[in-house]
């Protein structure tokens, strides 16, 4: 296996020209697990570690761009990102061990497109958008619409996921990251949610964003359920009707790691841990 | 290929294929045997090594990706006073069973002293989450590992 290393973007088109069967290498610490057991045998490996434009993380007025190359330590190193998105940080906290956060990137949890990504359900309740990148130009679309498939994204030959776009929206909401895994850490989510709310003096729910991982094929947005809570009080009586709406709603399979009953169930009961997080304080998570 | 790069202090050139996990490399090739390979899947921390300081997993890197970077291995980290602090701790406080896992969780808390010297016992916990022990039961480990940083401070290290 040869393994390339453009060190610009333009060098990275001309090596993919020449090379048009070669896999794309980010952190690799899914791809390398994937070729050790053999499961893909590429011929040519580009790495994209070298190209320094794409670890950018930049905060503009109203949104951060993160490069789809950021190592998730560069993020969680971030202070000001870690401020300003508490939910993103979160999750991201969660997402592996120290070595692996050290290598693994942004671009490549969004790109394996792994319906247990740990990135993906902050990012689609943050309204986050990804920004496409080839030789012929730039397009860029929300997240939700990036990834079609476990494993699949719209991401044509010879383009590349350039950088991530999360806008600032989340200020005075509460948030909150539920992961349900084997263990506490290095664990693959079994089942996950991202939340951002808001609540009037009454408690009543004025702003209710729902996405759920590892429960469906993707992110699971349940949009039906949103609309059913909102104007409705954050209590244990709401949340026992949403639990039963989202059991109905999701998608979930068997499969090494949990049954799909056992995700339904999952998916409905973290729901409930909305009720831990205080609704005043403005940045709240488990 | 040859590859260029500092290994344990000292600039070598290695010649070999590309695509040789580093864990490989560094094992079989240049008689490095300290980092061990366990699951082989980024799940154990038993081949952590440190790349320009800071903890990575050689069974997920490949050769050409150390080209130009600064590697230190638990032999190489040995010649150092944070080792012989690290050590002691583990010792003294019956961290070490088989001795398996023993090269990463000193790698590891290594990486940590450097990031965060005034880490709780919740961060230690936290920052040795990615090394699976099958002996000690863990608290033995983090026991040690806020004595070494303990000490470490003590010392101004």
């Amino acid at each position: 296996m040869d393994v390339l290393f453009p060190d610009k973007l333009d060098a990275l088109w001309k090596l993919w020209d020449s090379h048009p069967e070669a896999r794309l290498m980010a952190g690799g610490t899914d791809l390398l697990v994937a070729v050790a057991a053999k499961r893909i045998r590429p011929r040519t490996l580009i790495c994209l570690e070298r190209i320094g434009e794409l670890r950018q993380i930049r905060r503009g007025e109203t949104e951060y761009h993160i490069g789809a190359t950021a190592t998730i330590q560069d993020i969680l190193d971030d202070e000001g990102l870690g401020k300003e998105m508490p939910l993103l940080a979160h999750a991201l906290s969660l997402l592996g061990s120290p070595p692996i956060r050290h290598a693994a990137t942004l671009g490549g949890n969004i790109c394996t497109a792994s319906p247990a990504g740990d990135s993906l359900p902050p990012l689609h309740v943050m309204d986050a958008s990804v920004e496409l990148r080839s030789a012929q130009g730039n397009r860029r679309m929300p997240v939700s619409e990036f990834i079609t498939a476990p494993g699949r994204s719209v991401l044509r030959q010879g383009e590349i996921l350039d950088s991530v776009i999360v806008p600032l929206t989340c200020g005075g909401d509460c948030c909150g990251f539920f992961k349900l895994g084997h263990r506490k850490a290095l664990a693959i989510a079994v089942a996950s949610l991202a939340a951002v709310w808001r609540t009037d003096p009454n408690g009543v729910l004025t702003k209710i964003r729902l996405a759920w991982g590892s429960v469906g094929p993707t992110t699971m947005l349940l949009p039906d359920v949103e609309k059913w809570l909102l104007g409705k009080p954050l209590d244990e009586e709401t949340l026992t009707h949403a639990r039963r709406m989202a059991r109905d709603g999701v998608a979930p399979i068997d499969d090494l790691r949990a049954t799909a009953s056992y995700r339904r169930e999952s998916a409905g009961n973290l729901l409930f841990k909305l009720l831990d997080a205080s609704p005043i304080s403005p940045h709240v998570f488990s | 290929m040859g590859i260029t790069f500092t290994l344990n202090g000292a600039a070598v050139t290695v010649d070999t294929a590309p695509d040789r996990r580093v864990v490989d490399l560094l094992r079989e090739d240049l008689g490095l045997t300290g980092a061990k390979e366990c699951c082989g899947a980024g799940e154990c921390g038993a081949c952590a090594i440190l790349l320009d300081g800071k903890s990575r997993l050689s069974c997920l890197m490949l050769a050409a990706q150390l080209e130009g970077h600064s590697v230190t291995t638990i032999e190489g980290f040995s010649q150092t006073v944070d080792f012989q602090l690290i050590q002691k701790a583990f010792v003294d406080d019956g961290a070490v069973q088989c001795g398996f896992c023993t090269p990463g969780m000193i790698l590891t808390v290594a990486d940590l002293a450097a990031r965060n010297p005034n880490a709780s016992r919740e961060e230690v916990r936290e920052a040795l989450s990615g090394n699976l022990c099958r002996c000690t039961g863990y608290q033995k480990i983090v026991d040690a590992a806020e004595h070494a940083m303990r000490t470490m401070r003590e010392r101004g290290r």
